[in-house]
């Protein structure tokens, strides 16, 4: 019914009401059962602010959902806000001047010494003026275990990526899929950057996607990676699913061993009332390299001439970095918060493991932020038809992945 | 659909030459009747159309091949690259394997939906009864989108509800029938299903091209003890020339922007296994947010449907005297 809605509302386009002068329509792709409870937990708290959250889910995940989005601003009939994976997705809207300039509200509200990680602030920033809000970090270095499975299978749930390998056999025997990917090309390509983290480690993530490194592309340590995609290859056979969340599901039902998927997968979890440590199991960085990537989602908001409205949009955006508000939304989310200053007593183990990732400061920028969404969609390409094209050896997937890295911007 | 629109033009020209000739024949030399204004009326009903034909459609084709000269990313942007894009794309393997699956799903479609519309058309044509019932069973399907025949012969060829397993539920354990599982094979997956949506149709172009053939046709080869086959095959299926181009064009024109059965049925997958070009071009329009690289592409589809249309607007419009 949710997605029925959230088509309706997408296709017809419908425009903003005027009726109340700040009601505020929202675009986003959140529509899964986690994150729908997490929506409405910023609805509730901007409802509550005298003003009227209009929902604009598009259903579909983010590759359907952007370009509504963006043909919406550049067509001349903005939205009042909008979600994007913040990086470099909206960075043109906002140099071209479409999108509404933060800044005056970020100063006042101390954005720079309140939110941790200081580079989701930095993503942000285009031309040292602040575009956008960000609501919550979402890290995709994890790897879902399911217990039940490998109880079936007779072995032991295991500790990290090689012990998981060494396991499918195993759960191959008890008609369990060892690894499930869904067939969005945005999941390959996810598990094969978590795979690279963990294998290759953070510097060599760093030399390839920030310094657009062609060399170190080509080289050994990218080797090592590919193998490792090849293993993921085989296991994840006869996983014919499409959405990430059906593929959770299949871990969730033990149908599956396991998911390389980010720590939005833990709300489906939560949603089905399992546990943490008891009825699944969580490794960040495939447990293997314990450093989780800063990627997440933030607000952005077009300008409008609407001066009410506008009103409207800096009341929203102080609204989500506001801590109760990131308490509600990140525990139902299953993301991390964008404050370090808050108290996240009620987190389950998982998202306590990941604070303390954080704490830490083992992170990395993520692709979204280091690669234009074109190289992006050009790497989706190259693994989504690796994944599924057991024919294409790891050399060949290689040279063309370092061709990518080579031309990309 | 631009060639449509310009086919008139000719004919409807040399009809106002030729009338003030006739009915002025002594002032036709000293005054010629200034051209602009003769048929006043229709030609300003037809300025909207004829504003619409060239600013929309052809203006936005020039621009878009104009850019899809440029490096434009988000938002078109007018520094020229040269062929850069162009190149590009014929580098992609994406592309390379959606102009093969293009092929062939057009050839197939082409042939199959010919043959097998014909066949019911001439079958239909025996003068069977209930034939209002049966057209309107095969016609059924094109009344449906094609989002919603993607959807069903997605569920219909899936391995685990469709037809595999009742196959395997009915004693044959080993059955296999996944085509849209396989790379190799899944677009002939989605052939069936264009098939199964698009043959109706064909059927009753076909059919209605047969109603218009004379039924003195059919006696005179009676008498000349032709068997059926063969008045089919050398003399009817000549006749309807016309038919077969036009219908001909419909196929093709469909085939060519095929998009919205790819998505529905299989988003392109497993992997890039079922991609095709208009996918490429939305996907690197809006979700690679590369204005350049699709008008790239889409620029070679208009070529591509430019190599259909042209030969068969010349076999029609051009070389013949009408009117």
């Amino acid at each position: 019914m949710r997605a029925l809605k959230a088509i309706l509302v997408a296709s017809a386009m419908l425009p903003a009401t005027y009726a109340g002068a700040a009601d505020l329509e929202v675009t986003h792709w959140w529509t899964s059962g986690g994150e729908a409870a997490a929506v409405k937990e910023l609805a509730k708290a901007f409802d509550a602010t005298g003003n009227k959250w209009v929902d604009g889910a598009i259903a579909g995940s983010g590759g359907t959902a952007r370009p509504i989005m963006i043909s919406r601003i550049t067509g001349g009939d903005p939205m009042g806000a909008t979600q994007f994976n913040h990086g470099r997705q909206a960075e043109e809207l906002a140099q071209s001047g479409l999108m509404r300039d933060l800044t005056a509200v970020a100063e006042k509200e101390k954005w720079k010494d309140i939110i941790k990680p200081s580079s989701l602030l930095d993503s942000c920033t285009i031309d040292g003026k602040i575009y956008c809000a960000p609501v919550n970090i979402h890290s995709w270095q994890w790897l879902w275990l399911s217990n039940a499975a490998f109880k079936k299978a007779g072995v032991a749930v295991p500790k990290n990526w090689d012990e998981f390998v060494a396991a499918s056999p195993a759960l191959e025997k008890a008609g369990i899929i060892p690894l499930a990917i869904g067939g969005q090309p945005w999941q390959s390509t996810g598990a094969f950057n978590v795979l690279m983290i963990a294998i290759s480690g953070k510097d060599v993530f760093q030399k390839v996607f920030a310094d657009k490194d062609a060399k170190v592309a080509a080289g050994p340590e990218i080797a090592k990676v590919f193998k490792a995609a090849d293993d993921a290859r085989r296991m994840s056979k006869g996983s014919n699913v499409q959405d990430w969340n059906q593929a959770t599901n299949m871990v969730i039902t033990a149908k599956a061993g396991g998911q390389i998927m980010g720590d939005w997968a833990q709300g489906e979890f939560a949603l089905a009332n399992q546990k943490a440590g008891v009825d699944y199991t969580c490794l960040p960085g495939l447990g293997v390299n314990e450093v989780i990537s800063t990627d997440g989602d933030a607000f952005y908001f077009p300008l409008l001439k609407d001066e009410a409205k506008s009103k409207a949009q800096e009341v929203l955006a102080s609204t989500i970095v506001s801590p109760a508000v990131q308490v509600a939304f990140n525990l139902k989310k299953g993301s991390l918060p964008i404050r370090g200053d808050i108290d996240l007593a009620a987190a389950n183990d998982c998202m306590k493991k990941g604070l303390e990732i954080l704490a830490k400061g083992n992170v990395v920028r993520s692709t979204n932020q280091m690669m234009s969404a074109d190289s992006q969609k050009q790497l989706e390409d190259l693994f989504s038809e690796f994944f599924a094209k057991s024919s294409m050896t790891p050399d060949a997937a290689q040279k063309r992945f370092a061709e990518i890295i080579a031309a990309a911007d | 659909m631009s060639t449509r629109a310009e086919a008139p033009g000719p004919t409807h020209a040399s009809q106002t030459h030729a009338s003030p000739a006739k009915a002025n024949p002594a002032r036709s030399v000293a005054r010629r009747p200034n051209q602009l204004f003769r048929n006043l009326n229709s030609k300003i009903a037809s300025i909207p159309m004829i504003l619409v034909a060239v600013c929309v459609f052809l203006g936005g084709t020039l621009w878009t091949v104009v850019y899809s000269f440029t490096n434009s990313k988000l938002l078109p942007r007018f520094s020229f690259v040269g062929l850069d894009q162009y190149y590009r794309l014929w580098d992609a393997p994406r592309w390379v394997i959606s102009i093969q699956n293009l092929a062939i799903y057009g050839i197939l479609s082409l042939i199959f939906s010919l043959a097998i519309g014909f066949l019911l058309a001439a079958l239909m044509d025996q003068k069977i009864r209930f034939e209002n019932t049966f057209r309107t069973i095969f016609l059924y399907p094109f009344a449906l989108s094609f989002i919603v025949t993607g959807l069903v012969w997605q569920w219909i060829l899936n391995p685990e509800y469709g037809v595999q397993s009742i196959v395997r539920s009915l004693g044959w354990a080993d059955f296999t029938f996944d085509p849209l599982y396989d790379p190799s094979i899944v677009i002939y997956g989605v052939l069936i299903a264009g098939l199964w949506q698009g043959t109706g149709l064909v059927m009753c172009l076909m059919l209605a091209g047969l109603r218009g053939i004379d039924e003195d046709i059919w006696k005179a080869s009676r008498v000349d003890g032709i068997p059926m086959w063969r008045t089919y095959l050398f003399i009817v299926i000549p006749m309807m020339r016309p038919v077969f181009i036009t219908t001909l064009v419909i196929i093709a024109s469909g085939i060519v922007k095929v998009y919205d059965l790819v998505v529905a049925q299989t988003s392109g997958g497993p992997g890039i296994a079922s991609e095709v070009p208009a996918k490429y071009v939305y996907d690197y329009m809006f979700q690679a947010q590369n204005l350049g690289q699709g008008f790239a592409a889409s620029t070679m589809m208009l070529l591509t449907v430019a190599i259909i249309v042209v030969p068969w607007a010349y076999l029609e419009f051009g070389g013949k005297k009408r009117g």
